[in-house]
């Protein structure tokens, strides 16, 4: 049988997905949590609490204030110690509210029972008020807020729910844990979604790596009306959304544009089962599933971690930091960013982290240019890769935009397959971000 | 079949010339009146301020290139604001007349690198291994050193630098700046992306005296990451007698224009972070405070 999938592009690094055997389990509730006040795309919370205040678990202590913005609640009960600057992944200290941990009161209003209800009793406006209010945002690890995105602008039609449950990054497997544990939220989440976008159909792609899951949830979906499992060729990045459309719909969406131009939108597994958690439990968006991997890591997992709980507490409970460490990664190997410390925070977008011992964690050294384009055949956006890195190189950002810079999705496919080992995307980078200074000055 | 005979060679050599001579002077006539009806008539005095200018093509000056300079001078018939940094005082002197203006003199500036934070002063505590890319690494993370503010090494001010005023010190890890190649053209401010370089006057005798520092954290959080930083104590606030000093978010600044080159402050300072530079040597060495050793000119 040929399985579907998108049709320009795309590599095909080792899977190493070696933690998708171990069941999702819970990380014990740290003494100090440090929550963030920017765990999505858009402007920051404000805080709503003070220096000295109590909280319980799941209380609205930050709310999003601009149009683009999310809240952010309490992980756990206890006292808010400080409301001051703390370093994030990217080593920048940046606003964030620390809590001293006591007890793990919850709100009255969230509903605790694990049973799973499968009836939804809210509106189309009030699912989008809740997904809203509880903070929920794209667990992927865009961050970007969830009930944005599932306003149809003005003038366009939504047709088409697409489930991201594609998890091409090697290593990470939460996405795949939450298929196989959480299949009846997930698919009670994915028809909240369908009634919160206006649209009767529903589909949910699964890599063909994961068999387990395309198996149980293709079952499942017998039982919920209007949503087909979708297994698609094992390709990176298959989970990227522009070519999830391509490959379940045939659709391109086309240059500069979002999905909801091919009448789609995209939600990550992850989010649909948050969605779930807020829509019928009244559960805001204080946990997710982490996994811990890596070649040397004793014991990869896929952990249930409070927001705001240290990286540092999830390596020890993998096992510890193997000794051959050279790199922490946030994320996988191919859109990771490597961590400078492992005392930061979990936030909502964290999906893994990726211990690379000495070997694999080094760059390869740099060559020149062979103009072999194995880079251009492998972008699955179809641009010019190496042209691009050049004019980064050369300081031409004009030239970059015509080359259509700003559709990068930094996937990594580029860097990937050069054989002179040149550092591709970190340039493309920088010409993505220099463009988009020039786009934005433009507009002023 | 028998060609006609007034057709031999010579008449053949003359038809040629003719016919290309008339052409030629055709030509030349249409050609005349065409540049004169679409004469560009330009402001002679342009030409002799290209004329009087360094040629560098910089861009220190602002403008796109020395020719856009004169030409701006000549349609504001003015010399306000306007500032040729390679040139300098010289080159505005000779202009000035040019166009029936004074030159106002100016101070001669030069870059300054406001950061110590060399590998001795602030250890790496991560190693970076992504391009040389100081705008890339900023938007990418803290830093090999933790500083936010402070800098990168990643050379683009290097690489901005068209007068070959600049180098990497490899023991430091900061860039250098060579005093009697810099013309103050701004290129390196620009380039940095933590705007840790600024264009002081380069002072009487060559002498100034600057806070080497940028960092806006209060004092505890920034000495974690670097022992030369400004704590923000504010001590050279209230030593300097002139009110050449302020302190804005943690961090101390002097304002040339007040400056009177005492070098008071550089005594208080407890960490090190006021520099004075080409300075003859103390009489009596600062005792209490370590002068940070000073890694740019």
């Amino acid at each position: 049988m040929l399985l579907k999938t998108f049709t320009r592009g795309g590599v095909h690094p080792e899977e190493n997905k070696r933690s998708s055997g171990s069941p999702i389990r819970r990380v014990a509730i740290p003494k100090t949590v440090t929550v963030p006040l920017a765990q999505h795309i858009g402007a920051p919370a404000d805080p709503l609490v003070a220096k000295g205040d109590k909280v319980k678990a799941g209380q609205l202590i930050a709310r999003g204030q601009s149009f683009i913005s999310a809240n952010v609640h309490a992980p756990v009960s206890g006292t808010v110690t400080k409301i001051d600057d703390f370093p994030d992944s990217s080593g920048y200290r940046k606003k964030a509210i620390q809590i001293e941990t006591e007890g793990d009161e919850w709100i009255e209003t969230i509903d605790r029972d694990s049973a799973v209800d499968l009836q939804i009793k809210l509106t189309k406006e009030e699912i989008l008020a809740r997904i809203q209010e509880m903070g929920i945002v794209g667990m992927g690890g865009a961050t970007f807020p969830t009930h944005v995105k599932m306003m149809v602008p003005q003038g366009k039609k939504a047709e088409f729910l697409v489930i991201n449950g594609v998890e091409c990054e090697p290593y990470l497997t939460s996405d795949h844990r939450l298929m196989l544990e959480r299949g009846e939220e997930l698919m009670t989440g994915t028809r909240i979604l369908m009634m919160a976008l206006g649209v009767d159909k529903a589909y949910i792609g699964i890599e063909n790596n994961k068999a387990d899951a395309i198996e149980h949830l293709t079952g499942l979906s017998k039982k919920f009306a209007g949503i087909t499992v979708v297994p698609l060729k094992v390709k990176y990045p298959q989970g990227g959304e522009k070519q999830l459309i391509k490959a379940i719909l045939n659709r391109e969406v086309p240059s500069g544009k979002l999905p909801i131009e091919t009448g789609c939108v995209v939600q990550n597994v992850g989010t649909a089962v948050a969605v779930y958690e807020a829509v019928q439990k009244n559960k805001p968006l204080i946990e997710r599933v982490v996994t811990v991997t890596g070649k040397s890591v004793k014991d990869p997992c896929n952990l249930l971690v409070r927001i705001g709980t240290p990286v540092s507490l999830l390596l020890e409970e993998a096992g510890g930091i193997p000794d051959d460490t050279r790199k922490v990664i946030n994320g996988g190997p191919m859109m990771g960013k490597a961590l400078g410390m492992v005392e930061v925070p979990v936030v909502k977008g964290m999906s893994g982290i990726t211990v690379m011992p000495g070997k694999e964690a080094n760059r390869p050294k740099v060559h020149n240019c062979i103009r072999c384009a194995r880079c251009t055949f492998a972008c699955p956006m179809g641009l010019a890769p190496y042209l691009i890195a050049q004019m980064a190189e050369a300081h031409l950002e004009e030239s970059a935009e015509a080359e259509r810079v700003m559709d990068c999705i930094e996937c990594g496919s580029c860097s990937f397959v050069c054989p002179s080992g040149r550092p591709l995307l970190d340039n493309i980078r920088v010409a993505k971000s220099k463009v988009g200074q020039l786009i934005r000055s433009r507009a002023k | 079949m028998r060609i006609n005979a007034p057709y031999n060679m010579n008449s053949a050599i003359i038809l040629t010339v003719a016919t290309l001579s008339v052409l030629g002077i055709v030509s030349a006539v249409v050609l005349y009146f065409i540049a004169q009806k679409f004469k560009v008539i330009e402001d002679p005095r342009i030409d002799a301020i290209v004329e009087v200018l360094p040629a560098a093509n910089c861009g220190g000056c602002g403008y796109a290139g020395c020719r856009n300079f004169a030409e701006a001078i000549v349609k504001n018939e003015s010399l306000e604001n306007m500032y040729c940094p390679v040139g300098g005082n010289d080159v505005l002197k000779r202009i000035g007349p040019i166009i029936g203006q004074v030159a106002v003199e100016k101070d001669p500036m030069i870059a300054v690198l406001r950061c110590n934070g060399s590998y001795a002063h602030a250890p790496l505590k991560s190693a970076y291994d992504g391009i040389s890319s100081c705008f890339f690494m900023h938007s990418l993370f803290s830093g090999e050193n933790g500083c936010p503010y402070g800098c990168l090494g990643g050379g683009d001010c290097v690489e901005a630098c068209t007068f070959d005023a600049m180098y990497m010190d490899k023991e430091t890890g900061l860039p250098v700046i060579v005093q009697d190649k810099c013309v103050a053209c701004g290129a390196c401010v620009k380039a940095c992306p933590r705007n840790i370089i600024e264009l002081r006057p380069k002072g009487k005798k060559d002498r100034r005296i600057f806070v080497s520092c940028v960092n806006k954290e209060k004092g505890a959080v920034g000495k974690k990451n670097c022992e030369v930083v400004c704590i923000g104590c504010g001590k050279c606030v209230k030593e300097c007698k002139f009110d050449a000093i302020t302190m804005e978010n943690n961090l101390a600044y002097i304002h040339a224009d007040k400056c009177t080159l005492c070098r008071k402050c550089v005594a208080v300072c407890p960490t090190g972070s006021i520099h004075e530079l080409n300075f003859p040597e103390r009489k009596k060495p600062l005792a209490e405070t370590e002068t940070a050793e000073v890694s740019n000119l």
